[in-house]
C-alpha cells in the first residue's frame, strides 16, 4: 500500500482522537480520559511519522527523544502547581522554538519553493521568533527571575514602531530574494528582539492574558509551520491550539473589562493614579472575634487570590472549610476568572489543596447568591473585589466585572497591610461598615482560626 | 496538497477549535492549557522529518535534533502535566 496515503490516514484518525479529547475536557469527569485518548492521537502520529520511509536516519531522532522525554517528564513531575503559570509559558516557548527550527531546516534544505511558501515561513519564523522570547520574558516574571512590574522607557513606543517597520520592510524584501540567507536570519533576529519587547511592559496582574494570548500564537505557529512543510496535521492542530488561546484571551479580557490592544499596548501599571478623597479608617478585627463571628455563620464564601498562592494559604483553607461544614455552615469558594497569574490557576490550586470541585463557583454563578451569604473571606485578592468597579467613573477597573463580596453580611480581609493591589488602585470595601480587616500572613491568619476552632471543640 | 485545499481545512478547524474550547469550564482552563501545549508538540512530525532526512550539514543535523528535544518535552511535559493536574480534581460526598 501507498506509504503517503497510510501516513495521512493515521494523522487524519490523530485529528479526531485531539478533537476528542479537547471535547471530553469538557467535564471533570470525562476530562482524564481525553488526554490519554489525545496521547494515543499523539503516538499513532509520532509512529506514522517515523515508519514512512522517508527518514533514513535515526540516531539524531533517538537523542533528541530521549533529551525531551527527560527533561519533560522532569519538570511535569517536579513543577509545584503554584508554578504551573510558568510551566506553561516554557512549553510555549518551546513548541514555538520548535516550530522555528523546522521552519528553519526546512529553507536551508529545500529553499522556498513559490511565493505562497515564501510568504508562509516569512509568518511563521516572525510569530515563531516573538513567541520564543516573549515566552521566555513571561517565564521570567512569573518565576520572579525578573521584576514583574512593567519595565518602561522612555521613546519605547517609537522604539516598537521601528521595529515592526523593520520586520515588514525586511519582509517584503525576503519576499522578492527567497534566497538571501541573510535577510530570513535578520528577520529571525528581530523578532527575537520584538519578542522581549512585547512582553516587558506588561504588569503581572495582566500575565492571564498574555498567557492566553502567547498560547494562541504557539499555534498560529505550528499551523503556519504545517503550510511551510505542507503537513495537513500541523495545520489542523495548530488551528485547534490557536482557537483555544483565542477563547481564552477574549474571556480573560472580558474580566478585566479591557481590549487585548490595552493590555498589550496600554501598560495598565505605569499610571499609578493616588485616589484622591478623605482618608477613612478600616476597621480592624482579632482572629478570636473573627472566630465568634464564623462560628456562628451558616454560609461562607472564600474569594481566593494569588496572595493565596504567595502565602500557600490553600492547605489551611481547606482544613478552615472543614471544620466550618461540620459545624453546619454550607462553604464555597468563589473563583473570579483573573484571579491568579493564569486562567483557571486558583481552581487549580484548591483542587490540590483536596477540596471538591463541585464547591468551587465562577463569578457568575455566586454573584446571585452573594446576599445570602453570612460571612465572605477575601484572601490575597484585592481588585477583583473592589466595589468602585460598579460606580466610580474615575476608577481605573470602573466596568470591570467583580465577586460582590461587599454584598455578604460579614466581610473579613485577609491582608498584610493596607497597601494597595497591583494596579496600585485604593480598596473601597476595605472601609465599607460590614467589611473587617484580619491583617497578617494569610496562612498564619487561617491556622489561627483553625486553632480556636478546635480548642473550641475540646471544651 | 495544493493552498485552497489546505486553507479549507484551516478554517472548517477553526471552527471545530472554537465549538469544543468554549465548551470547556473555566474550572479546568488550566489543564486545558496545557493539554493544549501537549498536542501543540505535534510539531514533533514535522521535526521528526527534519532530524531523520539524509545529506544533512552540521546546521540541519543539530536545527532537527534540537526541535525534536523540545517538541518532545512539550508532548511528555504536556500530557503528564495535564494528568497530574486533572487526577486532583475530585468530587466529594
Amino acid at each position: 500500500m501507498n506509504t503517503v496515503f497510510v501516513t495521512n490516514f493515521v494523522y487524519i484518525i490523530s485529528s479526531v482522537l485531539f478533537a476528542f479529547g479537547l471535547k471530553f475536557l469538557g467535564s471533570p469527569v470525562t476530562a482524564r480520559r481525553g488526554n490519554i485518548l489525545s496521547s494515543i492521537g499523539m503516538l499513532l502520529a509520532v509512529l506514522a511519522t517515523l515508519f514512512n520511509g522517508h527518514i533514513i536516519s535515526f540516531q539524531w531522532i533517538a537523542i533528541g527523544v530521549i533529551i525531551g522525554a527527560a527533561l519533560g517528564a522532569l519538570v511535569a513531575f517536579k513543577a509545584a502547581m503554584t508554578q504551573m503559570p510558568e510551566m506553561i509559558a516554557l512549553l510555549h516557548g518551546c513548541g514555538a522554538l520548535a516550530s522555528v527550527f523546522v521552519d528553519w531546516t526546512a529553507y536551508q534544505v529545500h529553499g522556498t519553493v513559490d511565493l505562497t511558501n515564501t510568504i508562509t515561513l516569512y509568518l511563521s519564523i516572525v510569530i515563531g521568533g516573538l513567541t520564543v522570547t516573549g515566552s521566555g520574558i513571561a517565564w521570567g516574571k512569573l518565576s520572579e527571575k525578573i521584576p514583574g512590574k512593567p519595565i518602561l522607557f522612555t521613546g519605547q513606543k517609537w522604539f516598537n514602531v521601528g521595529l515592526i517597520t523593520a520586520i515588514l520592510v525586511l519582509g517584503v524584501l525576503f519576499i522578492l530574494n527567497p534566497a538571501r540567507h541573510d535577510l530570513f536570519l535578520a528577520i529571525l533576529g528581530l523578532s527575537l528582539v520584538f519578542g522581549v519587547f512585547i512582553v516587558i511592559p506588561i504588569g503581572g496582574a495582566d500575565m492571564p492574558v498574555v498567557i492566553s494570548v502567547l498560547n494562541s500564537y504557539s499555534g498560529i505557529v505550528a499551523c503556519t509551520t504545517g503550510f511551510v512543510i505542507h503537513n495537513t496535521l500541523l495545520i489542523v492542530v495548530g488551528s485547534l491550539v490557536g482557537a483555544n488561546g483565542m477563547i481564552l484571551s477574549i474571556i480573560m479580557c472580558k474580566a478585566m473589562n479591557r481590549s487585548i490592544g490595552n493590555v498589550i499596548f496600554g501598560a495598565f501599571g505605569s499610571v499609578v493614579k493616588k485616589a484622591a478623597g478623605e482618608k477613612k479608617e478600616a476597621k480592624a478585627i482579632s482572629v478570636e472575634d473573627a472566630f465568634l463571628v464564623l462560628e456562628n455563620a451558616k454560609s461562607l464564601v472564600f474569594i481566593p487570590g494569588y496572595g493565596m498562592a504567595v502565602a500557600q494559604a490553600q492547605h489551611a483553607v481547606r482544613e478552615l472549610s472543614e471544620l466550618m461544614e461540620k459545624n453546619g455552615c454550607d462553604v464555597k469558594f468563589a473563583i473570579h476568572p483573573v484571579a491568579g497569574r493564569m486562567p483557571g490557576h486558583m481552581n487549580v490550586l484548591l483542587a490540590e489543596a483536596n477540596i471538591s470541585y463541585d464547591k468551587l463557583l465562577e463569578m457568575d454563578a455566586i454573584n446571585p447568591l452573594m446576599e445570602t451569604v453570612d460571612v465572605a473571606i477575601v484572601i490575597g485578592a484585592n481588585d477583583v473585589v473592589n466595589p468602585a468597579s460598579r460606580h466610580d467613573k474615575s476608577s481605573p477597573i470602573y466596568g470591570m466585572p467583580i465577586i460582590n463580596a461587599d454584598k455578604a453580611k460579614t466581610v473579613f480581609v485577609l491582608k498584610r497591610s493596607m497597601a494597595t493591589g497591583f494596579a496600585g488602585i485604593e480598596n473601597e470595601l476595605f472601609y465599607y461598615d460590614n467589611c473587617r480587616m484580619i491583617f497578617g500572613d494569610a496562612k498564619q491568619t487561617i491556622q489561627a482560626l483553625v486553632a480556636e476552632f478546635k480548642s473550641s471543640q475540646q471544651h | 496538497m495544493d493552498l485552497i485545499s489546505q486553507l479549507f481545512i484551516l478554517a472548517l478547524s477553526i471552527f471545530l477549535g472554537f465549538a469544543l474550547i468554549s465548551r470547556v469550564p473555566p474550572l479546568l482552563h488550566t489543564p486545558l492549557m496545557s493539554e493544549a501545549n501537549a498536542i501543540c508538540g505535534i510539531i514533533i512530525v514535522g521535526a521528526l522529518m527534519a532530524a531523520g532526512a539524509d545529506a544533512n550539514s552540521p546546521l540541519t543535523i543539530f536545527l532537527g535534533t534540537a526541535a525534536v528535544a523540545l517538541a518532545t518535552f512539550n508532548v511528555v511535559g504536556g500530557y503528564l502535566v495535564t494528568e497530574r493536574m486533572l487526577k486532583m480534581f475530585k468530587k466529594k460526598g
